[in-house]
């Protein structure tokens, strides 16, 4: 009896390193509209080469590297990597250390992402939609992967939906 | 009690030898080739590949995808979701016929393929919706 215990538990140890895919990870969320409202605009033009040319454009005002682009289907990807050490986390790393715990792994580089697709959209097509969607991943001292996530603040995209229109300006004005 | 003893230790045994060859893993060659493909495949009244390509990658945003390359020629869209695991996919589009469209979806999660069907058809009833058209099965 003792042993066919021992057989659950081990068999329960092996289940547990088999992680399954989330049951919501390919339903549609309760925020999914608003998210895409918050990540898309439409620009009244039919022109949607001048769009994503002038969303490159904008990119790399923002520092990002482009990674891949498909203009017949409105595709533009960039990334850029950039610090993530933050204070609140070195300074409590020192506390931790003054007090004896040892040195603990801090966040080091994060590899941001940004991604951008447009889209004919009306009645007849007068108008491109753009939606802009972000990612990072944060990797700490030791090369471990401490954050992987979507960036859902809508302050993120005012911002860059405002630049986006001074982007296509400028481009309009050719300077 | 001598017997159990020996139980266990063939059962452990199995367990490690399962993970011995790592190198197998470049096939995955423990699935079913056809399986795989009508689980992972439906096909789409509309022959506009072009339009197709374009939905896919709205319906993979809506799910939370960042997309992260496509082609038009090859007829494919590779897209990452980070949500404190990494779920990759790649859907490619080709003609069948004169009449449809197969789309097929492949999903790997963090390091392991996504071969439940559960989920692939739960990305292709999101698809439908999107598509305003009837994902039908394709075998």
């Amino acid at each position: 009896m003792r042993w066919l215990l021992a057989l659950f538990l081990i068999s329960i140890l092996f289940t547990a390193g088999c992680q399954t895919i989330p049951k919501d990870a390919f339903s549609l969320s309760p925020e999914s509209l608003a998210q895409r409202q918050m990540q898309t605009r439409k620009y009244e033009t039919k022109d949607e080469a001048k769009i994503l040319s002038a969303c490159a454009g904008l990119l790399q005002d923002l520092g990002f590297s482009l990674d891949e682009s498909e203009t017949k289907l409105g595709v533009i990807t960039s990334s850029k990597m950039r610090s993530a050490v933050n204070a609140g986390q070195q300074v409590g790393m020192v506390f931790l250390a003054l007090l004896g715990g040892g040195i603990m792994p801090t966040d080091k580089e994060q590899k941001m992402r940004a991604s951008v697709i447009t889209q004919p959209v009306g009645e007849h097509g007068e108008y491109i939609a753009v939606r802009v969607t972000f990612q990072r991943i944060v990797w700490n001292t030791q090369g471990r992967v401490t954050v992987s996530e979507s960036l859902i603040d809508p302050k993120i995209y005012q911002e860059f939906f405002d630049k986006l229109s001074k982007s296509i300006f400028l481009e309009a004005q050719e300077i | 009690m001598k017997n159990n003893a020996v139980l266990v230790t063939i059962v452990l045994s199995l367990l490690v030898t399962g993970c011995a060859t790592t190198q197998q893993r470049l096939l995955d060659s423990d699935s079913s080739q056809v399986q795989l493909r009508s689980i992972q495949t439906r096909a789409f009244d509309t022959t506009d590949k072009e339009k197709t390509l374009r939905t896919i990658m709205s319906t993979l945003q809506d799910l939370g995808f960042v997309i992260d390359k496509a082609d038009s020629t090859l007829g494919t869209v590779s897209a990452t979701k980070l949500k404190y695991y990494a779920l990759r996919m790649t859907v490619t589009v080709r003609p069948r016929g004169e009449t449809q469209l197969l789309v097929r979806a492949n999903a790997q999660y963090n390091v392991k393929p996504v071969t439940d069907p559960e989920p692939y058809q739960q990305f292709f009833t999101s698809l439908e919706k999107a598509m305003f058209l009837t994902a039908q099965q394709a075998d």
